[in-house]
């Protein structure tokens, strides 16, 4: 896998190729490397794509993308491996502490399958 | 509220820290007491206040586990606790107490806590070494001291707390002899049938019982040899016990010239307000309107009248429920209301069955409107299962009462013959021991009754709220009767479903997994879920799947149903490491693989230590290295150890007879041959067994969910045992078995617990969730009544068959190895928000502070900063 290293904050449009969907198992997550961040990549049961940052605010660890994806109601969630703290995989808010929030990124896939990571969402 | 002029702080002094002062002080801390008093507590024994009701189980528990302040200080600054000091006067003229270190304290207001002494009788030799009293831990601990290097004990005394003293010699291991002057035992409590029945139970247990013998004289010389009984032989003994009563200890109050009661205490009002305005009594020291109490609930409940008056309130202690449940020597015993019959037109209804060793009195009245009876009190005997229901249920003023059913015998009838569920009416006091009602019960778990709380969800939560069942334990199944019926009654089936996306229990998916044979979470979740799962359900499917098929924990369909550490099959560390444990089966290595163990962690770097589970740990491997790691374990013959995993941990053991001098039996073998028969088990909480090779118990296996030790003539086996927040000694299943029948009684056991225990459930626990607990698991494993038991080996055998090692099979397969990469983009690049500093010459965690930015290696925009915190 090779690293395009174009991504720049001041160009949130710009998009790094990561990954092939089929190395994302339903309802897992890996991370990829972006723009010198860890951004973990998830992808639920119904093949939606979401990037949160890797580093989960409570354990103080790079773990995010290896907890269990579920769904809390309607939201998409990650529990962080280390306490299960909950957080949604849209905004990066906590389920669990609405003080506390990871950034979220956006994320595209490509029709031959290819998955993009763009720059952190300013809101949301 | 009492007036503080100049704002003056007032002071409170409390003489005596037993279960009565510390009551007392709670009370005066939470009801705002405090606001306006410093408290002053002196008590004369050496630690705070214990439970002096559970004394008889310090043998088991220790002294910390009897506190009841194990901080050992009150967290309201404006208590002070003096401990192993006595008051030695009391002067009400200038309201000073005098202590024993010369200290003298002035007061505003007196409350004397001072309990009661055991009765001593003036016979010749009382005083002799080897005679005891039985009331503190200090009295214990010199009593067990005393047994060490003696055979036989006798207590004096055959009521309550002698029963209680006796019990304590005979666990002890004492040849143990009872002498009681009345004709029956627990003369109080129970009537000549019911003392009866019960002496019949304690000989049984091997105790012998000498009821209407006069004590004369304690023989010896320079120690007690016996004791000379009238009109008998006398009984030989080397340590005397005696509980023939209690004397309220009001020394300090006679001194002061306060007016006692005929038969001792101090002499109080409805208030507790001795004849000193300023001096009150509460406990056992107390006597209101005349009359003693050597129960504790009186006394708590003298204890929030007296604080209640202080604070100007309306309180009145206007006498108190003298009921008693208790299990002496195993035995149930309960006494409650009017057992003796005394109430003018009192009838007894009885029913007694000597096989069983059942006595049960009711004391029944007819009502006095003539149109039905009420219940006055009772006795029960051998079991008192009935004794939650009836104690509420008792007229307390002898008049009105709850009415009865037409046959009101039905209530002590054992449940085969028809027992009936009774409504008790919402003024019933459930819980004697803290006078909380069934109302109270039910406004805790109805939405409107809770106030501002959120309303409780379950029987736990209602006595951490309200104190009910708290203190003796006796009324704890009536109140989750209680609780459950209204959930029931309210159409709300008591929550026990595991999340929001199963409405079942661990134990239903196990079995609906097991009907339709499911073997993906998807079909679970389809026929039986909502949702798409969660961290709470995904891993109770993933180990259920486990359990009942076997199969690889990461196969494609199970992975991401897996916990953290089943995920990466390594247990996950502070700083996102994860650390290795190959499994050493009983503990028992080569030196070769010891030396594999030691040159893998020297060429990964790892910190390496030795566990709590005979065996070693390697910390701080990163999660690309572990298949690496893993490839060279794997090679030197290494398995997993399932450190990871809800599932067999380690099976401890001892060297047993191969080598040590004292070891009847092969314990290291049979460690090692169980251990290999349940590795890789998937279990509803992680299992831990352990095996020793003679009574010494060095491998500590009843600590374990499953113990082993060795006999004479084969192994006994103990079941449900842990250590950790709450430790558990494991109780006997079944003994002296030979190694082929315990393996079969460990396999049902094992296969029983894995289908019907609820998640993060220990064994211990399942087995006290069991109805009929321990008896129960007997019952499915020993005695096969339901006829499983082929069905549970058979379970077992297969699990056995289809073991592999995790590990060496993940190695085999690029798909599951595929995973572990730092980077999905970037394989090759070591996460850096991991590193080590070094302490005693190994890797340690450093402490991150937030997102690393790898800045040096890639090109990046402007670093990201955490978000946490922010909103
Ligand atoms: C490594 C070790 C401590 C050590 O350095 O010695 C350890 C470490 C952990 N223990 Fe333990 N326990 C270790 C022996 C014990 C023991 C002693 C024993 O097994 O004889 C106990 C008490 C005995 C018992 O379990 O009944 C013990 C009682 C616990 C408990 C409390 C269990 C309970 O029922 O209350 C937990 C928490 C839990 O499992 O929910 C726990 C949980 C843990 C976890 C798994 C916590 C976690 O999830 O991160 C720790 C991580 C292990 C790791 O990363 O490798 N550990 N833990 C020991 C590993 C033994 C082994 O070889 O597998
Ligand atoms: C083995 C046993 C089993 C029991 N079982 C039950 C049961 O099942 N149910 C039940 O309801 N009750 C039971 N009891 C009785 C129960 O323990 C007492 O009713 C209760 O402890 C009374 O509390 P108290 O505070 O009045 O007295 P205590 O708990 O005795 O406390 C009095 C304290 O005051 C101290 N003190 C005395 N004089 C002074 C002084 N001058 N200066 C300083 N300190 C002083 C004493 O050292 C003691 O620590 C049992 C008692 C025993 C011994
Ligand atoms: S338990 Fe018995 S056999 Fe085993 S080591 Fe200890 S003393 Fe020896
Ligand atoms: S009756 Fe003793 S705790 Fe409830």
């Amino acid at each position: 896998m090779t690293t395009t290293s174009q991504a720049t904050s001041s160009d949130p449009t710009t998009y790094t190729v990561v990954c092939r969907l089929d190395q994302v198992e339903r309802e897992g997550g890996v991370v990829a490397l972006v723009g010198g961040a860890a951004v973990a990549v998830f992808r639920t049961y119904d093949d939606e794509v979401f990037a949160l940052d890797n580093y989960d605010p409570f354990s103080r660890a790079s773990v995010l993308a290896r907890g269990i994806v579920g769904t809390r109601g309607d939201i998409s969630f990650v529990a962080s491996p280390m306490h299960k703290q909950a957080f949604d995989l849209r905004t990066g808010h906590c389920l669990d502490d609405a003080a506390v929030r990871v950034p979220a990124y956006d994320v595209q896939v490509t029709g031959d399958g290819q998955v993009l990571v763009g720059g952190v969402r300013s809101n949301s | 509220m009492t007036p503080t002029p100049d704002h003056k702080r007032l002071t409170l002094v409390v003489v005596g820290h037993g279960m009565v002062g510390h009551r007392f002080v709670q009370a005066a801390i939470e009801r705002g007491l405090t606001e306006t008093y410093d408290v002053i507590v002196v008590g004369e024994e050496c630690r705070p206040a214990y439970d002096r009701v559970a004394l008889t189980s310090f043998f088991e528990v220790g002294a910390e586990e009897l506190s009841l302040l194990p901080g050992g200080a009150y967290d309201d600054p404006r208590v002070r606790l003096v401990t192993g000091t006595e008051v030695t006067g009391l002067d009400t003229e200038t309201r000073t107490v005098l202590l024993a270190d010369g200290e003298v304290l002035g007061f505003d207001e007196l409350v004397l806590a001072t309990g009661a002494a055991p009765f001593v009788p003036p016979i010749p030799g009382k005083d002799l070494p080897g005679c005891f009293v039985y009331r503190t831990i200090e009295d214990l601990e010199a009593i067990r001291e005393a047994a060490a290097g003696a055979t036989v004990g006798a207590v004096v005394g055959g009521g309550l707390l002698g029963l209680e003293a006796a019990n304590a010699l005979a666990q002890l291991g004492l040849e143990t002899h009872v002498v009681e002057m009345a004709p029956r035992l627990m003369a109080v409590q129970v009537d000549d049938a019911g003392g009866a029945m019960l002496t019949r139970h304690i000989e049984k247990l091997g105790l012998t019982v000498h009821t209407g013998a006069a004590t004369e004289a304690v023989l010896g010389e320079s120690h007690v040899t016996g004791l000379a009984l009238r009109d008998r032989e006398p009984i030989l003994a080397e340590v005397v016990v005696f509980s023939a009563g209690i004397r309220p200890r009001d020394g300090l109050a006679r001194d002061a010239g306060l007016d006692l009661a005929e038969r001792g205490g101090v002499l109080v009002d409805e208030q507790c307000r001795s004849s000193d305005p300023h001096v009150w009594a509460i406990g056992e020291c107390a006597a209101p309107a005349g009359r003693t109490y050597g129960l504790v609930a009186p006394g708590y409940t003298m204890a929030e009248v007296v604080v209640d008056a202080l604070l100007g309130g309306p309180g009145a202690f206007t006498g108190a429920d003298m009921s008693t449940k208790l299990k002496l020597l195993g035995v149930d015993v309960a006494s409650f209301g009017d057992a003796h019959g005394t109430t003018e037109g009192a009838l007894e209804l009885v029913f007694a069955d000597a096989v069983a060793g059942h006595y049960k009195k009711l004391v029944v009245k007819e009502n006095p409107d003539g149109d039905g009876t009420i219940l006055l009190g009772g006795i029960l005997v051998g079991d008192a299962s009935a004794y939650g229901v009836l104690r509420p249920m008792v007229a307390a003023d002898g008049t009105s009462g709850i009415e009865l059913p037409p046959n009101p015998e039905d209530l002590i009838l054992p449940a085969s013959r028809g027992a009936v569920e009774i409504g008790l009416p919402d003024e019933a006091v459930v819980c004697s021991c803290n006078t909380v009602t069934k109302g109270e019960i039910l406004a805790r778990v109805s939405t409107d009754g809770a106030g501002d709380a959120e309303p409780c969800t379950d029987a736990t939560c209602v006595t951490r709220c309200s104190g009910a069942g708290s203190t003796c334990g006796s009324c704890k199944p009536t109140v989750k009767k209680i609780v459950e019926d209204h959930f029931a009654s309210v159409g709300k089936v008591v929550d026990r479903s595991l999340c929001e996306h199963f409405g079942l229990t661990r134990q239903e998916i196990f079995d609906v997994v097991a009907v339709h044979g499911y073997t993906r979470f998807d079909d679970v979740m389809e026929g039986h879920g909502t949702g798409r799962g969660c961290d709470i359900c995904k891993p109770v499917v993933a180990s259920v799947l486990a359990s009942q098929l076997g199969g690889h924990v990461l196969s494609p369909a199970h992975r991401p149903l897996q916990d953290t550490n089943d995920a990466y099959l390594a247990n996950i560390q502070k700083n996102g490491t994860y650390s290795v444990v190959p499994r050493i089966p009983g503990g028992e290595i080569t030196p070769a693989k010891l030396i594999v163990i030691g040159e893998v962690a020297r060429d990964f770097n790892l910190y390496t230590k030795i566990t709590g589970g005979q065996r070693i740990d390697l910390f701080g491997a990163r999660m690309e290295e572990l298949p690496l790691i893993w490839r060279r374990l794997v090679d030197a013959g290494f398995e997993s150890g399932h450190a990871y995993g809800k599932s067999l941990r380690t099976v401890k053991s001892c060297v047993g007879s191969t080598w040590c001098r004292y070891g009847v039996q092969d314990s290291t073998s049979l460690a090692i041959m169980l251990e290999e028969r349940y590795r890789g088990l998937r279990s509803p909480h992680k299992l831990k067994g352990g095996v020793s090779g003679c009574a010494r118990e060095c491998a500590e296996a009843r600590s374990k969910d499953f113990g082993v030790i060795a006999t004479e003539k084969g192994w006994n086996l103990y079941v449900a045992g842990n250590g950790g927040a709450a430790p558990v000694h494991a109780r006997l299943l079944a003994g002296d078995l030979d190694t082929q029948t315990l393996v079969s009684y460990l396999d049902r056991f094992l296969m029983y617990y894995i289908r019907t225990a609820d998640r993060l459930q220990r064994t211990a626990l399942w087995v006290d969730s069991l109805d009929g607990g321990l008896d129960r698991v007997r019952q499915v494993v020993v005695e096969d009544s339901l006829g499983l038991g082929s069905e549970l080996e058979a379970a077992m055998d297969a699990h056995v068959d289809g073991y592999f090692d995790e590990w060496a099979a993940t190695l085999e397969d690029p798909d599951k190895l595929a995973r572990f990469v730092s980077f999905v983009n970037a394989p090759g690049t070591p996460d850096p928000h991991i590193t080590f500093r070094e302490e005693r010459d190994q890797i340690a965690p450093a402490d991150a502070d937030g997102p690393v930015v790898l800045g040096a290696t890639i090109a990046v925009g402007a670093p990201l900063g955490a978000v946490a915190g922010t909103r």
